[in-house]
C-alpha cells in the first residue's frame, strides 16, 4: 500500500480498498463495458483486466478522483483498444464512400429528397418524455447493436461519453470528413430502425 | 452575401440529404453562416426534416440516459465475482 510522509492526504490512501472492489464496482464496470462494446464475455474479461491493472497501478492513484472514477478510466482505455482493433479494416470501407453519395436508399439520388419508405414520420417521441419509455429504450439498444462496430464506436464516444471530435478521429484513425459521414449515416439508420420497430 | 438564384434555392429546398447532414453536424460542431442559412431555408419548407431534427435530438438524449451504467441492471454471476475477489486478494498478499 502507498505510504506517504505527509499527513495531508491520509484520507486519499484509505480511499483505495481492493478488498471491496468486486462488491462495489464489478457490476457497474461490467454494465459500462457491455453497453459500449455489446459483448458479454469480452466485457467480463475487461472487468477482470481492469482490476488487475488497477492493482499494479495503485501507487499512481492520487486520490484526486474517486476510486470508482479511477477504475472507470482504466476500463475506458481498454474499451478504446477494443474500438481500435475492431475498426481496423472497417475504415478502409468508409474511405471509398463519397461523402455525398449516401447510397443506402434513404434519399433520392438525383434530388436528395427523402425516398418514400424512409421518410421520417411522427413517432410520438418528439417530446423528450418518451425517454422514460422502457420499451422504446429496448428498441433503441437493439437498433444501436445493428450498427457496424465502427459507427457504434463513434456514436458511443460522441453521444454517450461526450468525447471531442479530434480525440475520436485520432483514436479511431478517421479523417474529419469520414467522421461526419459516419455521424450522419449512423443517425439516419438508427432513426429509421426506430421508426420501423416502434410504429 | 450574394442572392441565391432560383435554381440554387430549389436545390436547397429539395436536398434533404444535405439538410440532415447539417442537422447532425450542428448538434456537435459549428456550421458556417451560409450553411446555417441553407438549413433555415430548407427547414422552413420541409416539415419532414423538422421531424427528423426533433427525433434526432431525442435519440441523443435517450442514448445518454440509457447508457448511464448507474441506471443499468446488468449483474455479473456470483461465482465469477467470488473468484475475481479471491484473485485480487491473492495479489495483495
Amino acid at each position: 500500500m502507498l505510504i506517504t510522509d505527509s499527513g495531508n492526504n491520509t484520507t486519499d490512501n484509505s480511499a483505495v480498498n481492493p478488498h471491496h472492489w468486486v462488491s462495489r464496482y464489478a457490476d457497474y464496470l461490467y454494465t459500462y463495458a457491455v453497453l459500449r462494446i455489446n459483448d458479454d464475455d469480452l466485457s467480463r474479461d475487461l472487468v477482470q483486466e481492469t482490476f488487475l491493472a488497477a492493482l499494479e497501478q495503485m501507487q499512481n492513484f492520487k486520490g484526486i478522483s474517486t476510486e470508482k472514477t479511477w477504475l472507470t478510466a482504466i476500463l475506458k482505455n481498454k474499451i478504446m483498444d477494443v474500438y481500435r482493433s475492431r475498426s481496423k479494416g472497417l475504415v478502409k470501407g468508409v474511405k471509398s464512400i463519397n461523402p455525398d453519395g449516401i447510397d443506402t436508399g434513404f434519399f433520392d439520388d438525383d434530388t436528395g429528397h427523402w425516398n418514400d419508405q424512409h421518410r421520417p414520420a411522427n413517432m410520438g417521441i418528439e417530446q423528450a418524455d418518451a425517454v422514460e419509455n422502457k420499451e422504446f429504450q429496448q428498441i433503441l439498444t437493439a437498433c444501436m447493436n445493428k450498427l457496424p462496430d465502427l459507427w457504434r464506436a463513434v456514436f458511443s464516444m460522441k453521444h454517450i461519453d461526450d468525447e471531442s471530435t479530434e480525440m475520436i478521429c485520432s483514436e479511431l484513425k478517421l479523417s474529419s470528413s469520414n467522421f461526419w459521414v459516419i455521424v450522419h449515416r449512423s443517425k439516419i439508420n438508427l432513426r429509421s430502425c426506430l421508426q420501423k420497430n416502434w410504429i | 452575401m450574394k442572392e441565391l438564384s432560383e435554381a440554387e434555392l430549389k436545390k436547397i429546398d429539395y436536398n434533404c440529404r444535405k439538410a440532415t447532414f447539417l442537422i447532425e453536424k450542428q448538434q456537435i460542431a459549428n456550421i458556417t453562416q451560409t450553411e446555417k442559412m441553407e438549413l433555415k431555408i430548407h427547414l422552413a419548407g420541409c416539415s419532414i426534416c423538422v421531424t427528423f431534427m426533433q427525433q434526432s435530438a431525442v435519440i441523443n438524449q435517450m442514448a445518454r440516459k440509457l447508457f448511464d451504467p448507474d441506471s443499468g441492471a446488468l449483474k455479473l454471476a456470483k461465482g465469477f465475482k467470488e473468484q475475481l475477489q479471491k484473485q485480487i486478494n491473492s495479489q495483495l498478499l
